[in-house]
């Protein structure tokens, strides 16, 4: 069933976020004979940003599996696939796309386990890149997330490092619920760190603080914590110490750490690049309204996407929060008495 | 290739045909009464879940319901019938049918289920295990999205699934020629790659005989095939519904005339197979099956708090904390 491979135990190497992802899905299918790779141009393609490149060619057309252009029958045959006791990782080649598998992510593979009352369940990891800030064409960097943390039985993560893309890949093929992967798009390449080569898991559920700080925080995810350190490096030559917080997983909530960093800094600022409605950060802002209301001293900033649907390329870089905006609603922040 | 059907077996299959109608028209007077919810009755289709059921095994083979079928499914074991009984009372144990039972939930979400059977017939594949997944959907649920690209992809696979549509003329008001302009149901396979077949879905004898046919493909590696077993649907759509508002008077009649139960009955009665008082005694056994099911439903009815179970493997620090709320409003038991 297992291959184990031996790798000493603090070895590590410089990676991408797309290595790292690549390198995990190596590893947990050598790990697991069960772990399949399912989704559009997966296989002998490796993938359209080579995530998966690789992988056709050490395990086979059997595991590593080129669908039709077809994203509900992709989570949908998922579904039965891990009924039948295997463990598929499907791609969703951009979460815009996701919106044509809604019903079977949020309607069917969600709430399996409910409906079933524990005899199937959708062990299933749904791996999609979203966020935006390199000129696709539409609907293919839409930041779509808060739509899927409004349903019941999915786990969300949105991991910033490619330590972390591996440690809570790895957790999620091998948790027994269905995980939605969300990647970040523009960070793909961008975003490099020392990843642990041996077994690295992340525990999903549990937001990292990033950097340290004392006068404010800034909570992000995903791509928006990079933009949120280059922020905080120019807050510090302003003199102000901005800690930041990297949520990593949105389902389950790290409600704790968010509690901890408010009473700790007072102030907050939420980053995402989803429209501003509804968006995530509503729900942080919700949240800390129930823990941690009487520490704040100044009103919670959020900066978000527009509430406009996701523009083509000459708009964009107005669009995505930048460090700009995040910078401006810091020093709101700070500086309301 | 078809297994011959002994005595016993087409005596089992009449009283199972009873035994769904009997359940289904018991059902339906538990809604009128109060004490079951919505629920969709089979009559007219009893023929063609039977009949597919006897063409399967019950240990190697699955069967992914829509909604109507669980009540012609005796087959599978009494488990089958018992938890849809708690289903349409609202149990949440109407979702649970245990194993090692290989009958999937009643599916309310048009032809989602498809996928899944597509699914799990290639993990069966994948895995060695010699069986079939099949999928029931109506004639309406062919014009879901779910449908078509299941399908498409089960042809690529080449996946151990049988589709049967069954064809009952109406998708709550939506006669078929509004469903589609295509000849019949059937012939939409030839897109797939794999092979349709059209059957008279009030005849049980020639749906056994095509499920037969289209297992023996699946398990040989051979692939889908698509059945498409037309009938009537000779009751309202649900409890919900007022078929006078739609169906012609006229051909709710001619259906009658041709139920697939008075149909068997007249073929297991010239073959000696078969009496009145056959019919009489199957009747009472399956209102007592029912009764007792009935009876066990609602004598052990779900703790509300039953709505934190499930909804992950652990659950969540944020849904124990909403649980903590609930008890300290409701109670730990408010029965």
């Amino acid at each position: 069933m297992s291959h184990v491979e031996e790798i000493p135990d603090d070895a590590s190497q410089e990676m991408n976020m797309l290595e790292a992802i690549n390198h995990t899905l190596h590893q947990e299918m050598r790990r697991d004979e069960r772990v399949m790779v399912l989704g559009e141009d997966v296989g002998h393609n490796g993938g359209v940003f080579r995530a998966t490149d690789g992988l056709h060619t050490e395990f086979g057309g059997d595991r590593v599996v080129d669908t039709p252009l077809a994203e509900a029958v992709i989570v949908g045959t998922s579904v039965g696939l891990a009924a039948a006791g295997q463990i598929p990782v499907a791609e969703i080649q951009f979460l815009g796309f996701a919106y044509q598998a809604m019903h079977q992510i949020a309607g069917q593979a969600a709430r399996l386990r409910f409906r079933t009352r524990g005899r199937f369940q959708a062990r299933i990891t749904i791996r999609s890149p979203f966020g935006g800030g390199v000129r696709t064409p539409e609907l293919h960097s839409d930041s779509i997330l808060s739509q899927f943390a409004n349903v019941p039985g999915l786990k969300i993560v949105a991991p910033s490092s490619a330590s972390d893309a591996k440690g809570m890949l790895a957790t999620a093929i091998r948790d027994p619920d269905p995980v939605l992967f969300l990647e970040p798009l523009r960070g793909y390449r961008m975003i490099k760190d020392e990843v642990p080569l041996g077994e690295h898991l992340v525990e999903l559920g549990k937001a990292r603080t990033v950097s340290d700080g004392s006068d404010v925080v800034i909570i992000a995810w995903s791509y928006m914590v990079d933009v949120a350190m280059r922020a905080a490096t120019e807050l510090a030559n302003e003199g102000i110490s901005a800690r930041i917080v990297d949520l990593r997983s949105i389902v389950p909530l790290d409600t704790e750490a968010i509690a901890q960093a408010v009473e700790d800094c007072g102030r907050v600022v939420v980053v995402q690049e989803a429209p501003e409605t509804n968006g995530f950060a509503s729900e942080v802002i919700a949240t800390i309204n129930d823990t941690s209301f009487y520490s704040l001293e100044a009103p919670v900033e959020r900066v978000s996407g527009w509430d406009a649907p996701y523009p083509t390329g000459q708009l964009e870089d107005f669009y995505v929060p930048d460090v700009g905006r995040v910078v401006a609603a810091v020093r709101r922040v700070v500086e309301t008495p | 290739m078809t297994r011959p059907l002994s005595d016993d077996d087409l005596r089992a299959m009449m009283t199972h045909m009873i035994g769904a109608r009997v359940s289904s028209q018991r059902a339906f007077n538990l809604q009128r009464q109060g004490r079951a919810g919505t629920n969709a009755p089979i009559d007219g289709s009893e023929a063609i879940v039977v009949g597919a059921a006897r063409a399967l095994d019950p240990t190697a083979d699955w069967v992914l319901p829509q909604y109507r079928e669980p009540v012609a499914l005796q087959r599978f074991g009494p488990e089958v019938l018992e938890s849809y009984v708690r289903y349409i009372l609202g149990d949440p144990d109407g979702g649970h049918i245990p194993e090692p039972v290989r009958v999937w939930p009643p599916q309310i979400s048009l032809a989602t289920q498809v996928p899944h059977a597509v699914g799990m017939a290639w993990g069966m594949k994948r895995t060695g295990e010699t069986g079939c997944a099949l999928v029931f959907l109506g004639d309406g649920s062919t014009s879901e999205g779910d449908f078509y690209e299941a399908a498409n992809f089960a042809g690529v696979l080449r996946a151990p699934v049988i589709f049967v549509v069954v064809n009952n003329g109406w998708a709550i008001s939506t006669p078929v020629a509004s469903q589609t302009a295509a000849k019949n149901f059937a012939a939409k396979s030839h897109a797939f790659g794999f092979p349709g077949t059209t059957v008279d879905g009030t005849d049980i004898l020639a749906v056994y005989e095509v499920v037969s046919e289209a297992r023996e493909r699946a398990v040989s590696g051979a692939g889908p095939t698509l059945i498409e077993a037309v009938t009537y649907r000779l009751a309202p759509h649900t409890t919900a519904d007022d078929p006078t508002r739609y169906m012609p008077d006229d051909e709710l009649v001619a259906a009658r005339g041709r139920d697939p139960l008075t149909r068997f009955q007249k073929e297991l009665s010239g073959r000696g197979l078969w009496s009145d008082d056959d019919t009489t005694r199957a009747e009472a056994d399956a209102d007592a099956v029912m009764e007792a099911a009935i009876q066990a439903a609602e004598a052990d009815r779900a703790n509300p708090i039953e709505l934190f179970d499930h909804v992950h493997a652990i659950r969540t620090t944020r849904l124990e904390r909403q649980r903590r709320e609930w008890i300290d409003h409701y109670g730990e038991d408010p029965r």
